[in-house]
């Protein structure tokens, strides 16, 4: 099989001494920044992008698969011991896992959490393997119009159909999408929404929003609400380890959640929220112990981690195969990869094969020394949540600006970030979504160009979208998307008007 | 609400619903500054109108549901803080643009930040941010060979 032998070859980059260096270090620093309460895996990986600038091409990467999932892990950690999950995924496992910390379980309920991330990415990375070049056999097929309608699927999924309120995640989107405007047209080199500024001229960085929006505007905010009267961490106490009867119980809904979370992270809708939400449901519903959920039942942690682990892997199929970013990670990720100079997508894999499968594979090695460091290292970690959070923040931030201006040393770029974390405060207070924003200054101008690039071979006739059945299958599922919300919302008015 | 004069009860979305439909009409103004066209289907200004007309449909969307009672509430906000944090990085924008280097900067902005979130010992806090910023700048630019700017401070090294 060719995948096999492909994969030997990932294994034989990323087993050298050097890479796996890299990919430790990688996990160390991307658990003890994701541990950090209030930064979850999207800001880990967009604050840690600065320390791979200089690597390697494959060290970089190998390092930042250990950041990924090192802050995956970290952000649980924090929703464990802490109670403020850092990221919405990980909302479920607080719900359960803060419970049995508080009943002096911490130790259980970080094994089980850590253990069925290591199950679910390990599958999951798995079915990434496997699924990932019948996509790209699939996607190289795909003209123009695909990707648009493609596209048109991602941002109505990602701000629309989910969230507390559609209006809010258009008008979050449509911020993304104003700033992909900025910069020199792909196409023409006309300058768009530059003012004559010659900074913008190349367009805005994806990590300078995404650390804008996320760091500083969470600076903003939680000064701002006074959120830092102390919250200590509940302290591990008794063994760490699993008993028999907590393996008993873990075992499947790793599995289930496992099941759940890949193939929902794999859809171009994307998110973890669902697939952690769906699986904490299953788990209850399928307990034997039913009451024991709300008070700390190890189900509640094993399967919505696992789902949390699997639909992020799954995030990396359409993004590997289709340079589709469904979730913020993704679309920091993405960015990540375009300073590489590595454009995701269907020609990756026949361009850049030996990177792919190294990707590929140290995100295999990455989540097993993820295992061998982290559980032992737990006392490390919670000393790490001790911080005094005006310290905490202070660091955040002269971090944040530090790799602001490491990659782009100009006064402007931190005028930038700056009018980002004021964007991010107004959006915290005011509720609106953050992620479809840096999914649409990413995809944005990709969508731009292949709307465009469609139009020219058809000579301008708008036809061409709806005439290829694919794209007008794709494009009527967005219409779907976004409509359905708005619908559903007035049938629920109606209905409760009628009681 | 106690009395019914001309309020709109919902300010804040009002607000928003202004500041979109500005966006909006500053995107349709450059769009119809940019003079290329293409020989086949969309020029580029094209996605400028596109998103032109989405910032206005939101903002008419803000706007309809700025009259109706909002359905979350903002908590009161601690705008001295949030003011300091903005000074802090105004301490770090600032030292950059007059030559202070990335050191100074960043020590004013662990400072002031820390000073945001409620800390009273001013000096500790410049010291320990000179300590992390001198440490970031060893490891960036020394280990790490990445140019972050630099001031008086930075040459000494």
């Amino acid at each position: 099989m060719d995948i096999f032998s492909f994969l030997i070859d990932g294994f034989a980059l990323a087993i050298q001494p050097a890479n796996l260096v890299y990919a430790a270090i990688g996990v160390l620093i991307g658990t003890s920044v994701g541990v950090l309460p209030g930064i979850g895996p999207a800001l880990t990986v967009a604050l840690l992008l600065p320390v791979t600038f200089k690597l390697d091409p494959g060290g970089s990467i190998i390092m930042f698969a250990g950041i990924y999932y090192g802050g995956m892990y970290g952000g649980s950690t924090t929703a464990i011991l802490l109670n403020t999950p850092g990221e919405s995924a990980s909302v479920v496992t607080a719900l359960e896992g803060n419970k049995m910390a508080r009943a002096g379980r911490g130790g259980p309920a970080l094994a089980t959490a850590a253990i069925g991330s290591f199950v679910a990415a390990l599958i999951a990375t798995a079915g990434l393997a496997i699924l990932a070049p019948f996509l790209v056999k699939i996607a190289v097929k795909f003209g123009p119009w695909d990707y648009f309608g493609l596209m048109l699927i991602a941002f109505v999924t990602v701000s629309a159909t989910f969230g507390s309120s559609p209006l809010r995640g258009l008008t979050s989107l449509a911020f993304g999408l104003w700033l992909g405007l900025m910069g020199l047209d792909q196409l023409t080199g006309q300058a768009r929404l530059t003012f004559g500024v010659p900074e913008l001229l190349d367009g805005v960085e994806v990590t300078t929003l995404a650390v804008g929006l996320f760091a500083i505007g969470e600076a903003f905010f939680v000064a701002s609400r006074h959120l830092f009267k102390p919250e200590k961490p509940i302290p591990v106490k008794g063994s760490i380890w699993m008993t028999r009867e907590d393996w008993k119980r873990s075992w499947k809904p790793w599995f289930r959640g496992t099941v759940i979370g890949f193939p929902i992270g794999a859809l171009p809708a994307g998110g973890a929220e669902i697939p952690t939400f769906l699986s904490y449901t299953i788990e209850r519903k399928l307990s034997r112990k039913p009451e024991e959920f709300g008070r700390g039942a190890i189900e509640g942690v094993a399967g919505p981690e696992a789902a949390n682990n699997a639909s992020a892997a799954g995030t990396l199929v359409p993004l590997l195969t289709l340079g589709l970013p469904t979730s913020a990670t993704a679309a920091v990720m993405l960015a990540g990869f375009q300073q590489y100079n590595i454009q995701p997508g269907p020609l990756l894999f026949t361009q850049h094969a030996d990177l792919v499968w190294g990707l590929v594979a140290s995100l295999f090695i990455a989540n097993v020394m993820l295992l061998v460091l982290n559980l032992p290292l737990v006392g490390m970690w919670v000393k790490l949540l001790k911080i005094p959070l005006p310290w905490l923040y202070a660091g955040i931030l002269v971090f944040a600006s530090m790799g602001t201006i490491a990659a782009n040393p100009s006064v402007t770029e931190l005028l930038l970030l700056t009018g980002f974390g004021v964007v991010g405060f107004v959006m915290r207070r005011y509720d609106y979504p953050i992620a479809p924003a840096v999914v649409g200054l990413i995809l944005g101008p990709l969508a731009d160009s292949a709307l465009r690039r469609s139009l020219q071979m058809s000579l301008g006739d708008p036809m061409i979208l709806l005439q290829h059945p694919s794209s007008a299958i794709m494009i009527g599922i967005a219409l779907v998307a976004l409509v359905a919300p708005f619908v559903f919302r007035g049938l629920a008015k109606f209905r409760q008007d009628e009681d | 609400m106690t009395q019914k004069t001309l309020r709109i009860p919902n300010r804040p979305t009002g607000v928003i619903a202004v500041v979109l439909f500005v966006i909006g009409f500053i995107t349709y103004w450059d769009a119809s500054h940019m003079k290329m066209r293409a020989t086949y289907g969309m020029s580029a200004s094209a996605a400028s109108y596109f998103v032109a007309i989405l910032f206005v449909a939101l903002a008419i969307g803000h706007l309809i549901s700025a009259f109706k009672p909002s359905d979350i509430e903002a908590e009161n906000a601690d705008w001295m803080a949030a003011g300091w944090i903005g000074l802090a990085l105004a301490g770090l924008i600032g030292s950059i643009w007059l030559g202070g280097g990335f050191i100074l900067g960043s020590t004013l902005l662990f400072a002031l930040t820390a000073r945001a979130f409620g800390r009273k010992a001013l000096l500790v806090d410049l010291c320990l941010g000179a300590f992390i910023g001198v440490v970031v700048f060893l490891i960036f630019n020394k280990l790490l060979t990445l140019a972050l700017p630099q001031g008086p401070i930075e040459r000494l090294f």
